[in-house]
């Protein structure tokens, strides 16, 4: 929690302090379907769902689920 | 060449759409996977071009007034996916269809919507130690309804998960911002969710669970080719967490061991940190890595680390990912208990025991060159197949047994499965 509160705070400060370093002409490579982390949000919500049955973890994966399916 | 006698208006209309930072800002989120319209497409197929600093200067210039005056008016993509699913391992196979569809509304709303069916044949092994292998349908659908303004994205849902023992129903609230010159973005969200439990033995029995889920993500533009995630999300149970069906075990003079029902506490809160890079490579390729923390009140400690590569070749693109998972058990959890009624919680739930799981995964897409329905912009089809690995610590196969009858819990091996899951499907861009 520690850790992840000071990369949150630093990464803040840095945004405070500093000016947009990417300028819109550098960002053809970002915008390229290959930087998506999920490019099939319907295979990924499915994935999420099979992980959720089967482990104690849940929650920042970034898609939703419902049921239990977990028999 | 072109760039020393100036871009054309065609190029042009490419890179500005294409540098939008909407666009940018939505993909690497995940509501785009392609450019938002059929020109800006094909950018990624724009011969390379060397760009001279006057026109570099120029292109930045109209790209920020261009940008000023979209704002963030490019909403997720069009598309519909259609996909089948299929789980074989661990005594169970479950497999079945479903689809999502998105569609936009005036340059200003998103509606999007998805039904899923998973066709359930088998049990686990915590069933099979002392009940028979069931057929049961599970059904869920969802509908999402966002609202784009300048640079916020608003949307709300509903989402329903239906089977003949387990009703799941919630509502989720998400607004996602960006700012800092669009290299970053922040998005919250809200779900509350409220599950009736059944039983399938016992049409009078029924329970309630109520949840809610609050979320926070930030996205930050690292580099040109490098974009940080970080993600948190925290979640509240209250009512009645256990599995109707699922019992412990407690030693038995007699007869080695004895069941009884679980018992679960009636609240649970979780945390799960995440953080996660994706990192562009020149040939057409991305790494992307991440790590997730999860702990919460129940005394389990998580770590999901995960790894995916993908590469492009001309219409093609391959994946290949490795997770890495491991937790250790809830602090009522237990094997065998000592005797009946051992304490006020009791858990014998593998997915509450000490293990570690190993997944491999890899996929092909190919996006048909020249095929397309009617009415659409593109499709691709689809193939992907993950094995997974299960190795618990604590938890022994119960089925083991010694001519039908039972053995002492200490000689049964802890347990173990693999698992192949494999999702085909079709998507289609209009």
């Amino acid at each position: 929690m520690r850790l992840f509160l000071l990369i949150f705070i630093t990464i803040f400060q840095i945004g405070c302090n500093a000016q947009p370093w990417v300028k819109p002409y550098e960002r053809d490579k970002l915008a390229d379907p290959l930087m998506s982390t999920a490019p099939n949000p319907i295979d990924s919500g499915y994935l999420s769902h099979v992980y959720q049955s089967r482990e104690a973890s849940r929650g920042a994966e970034g898609t939703s689920g419902g049921g239990c399916g977990c028999n | 060449m072109a760039a020393t006698r100036g871009p054309s208006v065609k190029w042009f209309s490419r890179v500005l759409l294409a540098y939008s930072p909407a666009h940018i800002l939505l993909s690497r989120r995940g509501l785009l996977t392609q450019a938002p319209t059929r020109k800006v497409f094909y950018i990624r197929h724009i011969k390379p071009v060397n760009l001279t600093l006057k026109n570099k200067k120029f292109i930045f210039l109209v790209g920020w007034l261009l940008s000023g005056l979209l704002h963030a008016a490019v909403l997720p993509e069009q598309r519909m996916d259609v996909l089948y699913h299929s789980y074989d391992g661990g005594g169970m196979e479950i497999n079945g269809p479903a689809v999502l569809v998105r569609k936009n509304l005036k340059e200003k709303y998103t509606i999007s919507g998805h039904h899923y069916i998973d066709k359930v044949n088998g049990a686990s092994v915590d069933v099979m130690s002392y009940a028979s292998p069931y057929v049961e349908e599970r059904q869920e659908s969802s509908v999402n309804l966002g609202f784009l303004k300048d640079k916020s994205l608003f949307s709300v849902g509903y989402l329903t998960s239906a089977e003949s023992d387990y009703d799941a129903n919630s509502v989720f609230f998400d607004v996602s911002q960006d700012f800092f010159g669009d290299l970053s973005t922040i998005s919250l969200g809200f779900s509350r969710g409220w599950d009736e439990v059944g039983n399938s033995s016992d049409e009078n029995f029924s329970k309630e669970v109520g949840r809610r889920n609050y979320r926070i993500g930030f996205s930050q533009i690292l580099t040109p080719k490098t974009i940080l995630n970080l993600g948190f999300e925290n979640v509240n149970d209250e009512g009645f967490l256990n599995n109707p069906y699922r019992q412990v075990r407690y030693f038995s003079n007699t007869n080695f061991y004895e069941y009884q029902p679980e018992i679960y506490p009636e609240t649970r809160t979780s945390q799960a940190y995440r953080l996660g890079v994706i990192h562009y490579l020149n040939y057409g390729a991305s790494l992307q890595g991440s790590y997730r923390l999860f702990n919460d009140t129940w005394g389990i400690k998580a770590h999901t680390y995960e790894m995916q590569y993908q590469q492009r070749v001309g219409w093609w693109t391959y994946s290949g990912k490795l997770r890495f998972y491991q937790q250790n058990n809830a602090n009522f959890f237990s094997d065998l208990f000592p005797y009946e009624d051992f304490s006020d919680y009791l858990a014998r739930d593998k997915e509450l025991s000490t293990f570690q799981s190993q997944v491999v995964g890899v996929g092909v897409s190919y996006r048909f060159k020249d095929f397309k329905p009617r009415g659409s912009d593109h499709m691709s089809i689809n193939f992907f197949i993950d094995h997974l690995q299960f190795d618990y610590d604590d938890f022994r196969d119960a089925t083991v047994t010694e001519d039908g009858s039972r053995i002492d819990a200490e000689d049964q091996p802890y347990y173990q499965f693999s698992a192949n899951v494999a999702r085909f499907f079709i998507s289609l861009w209009y």
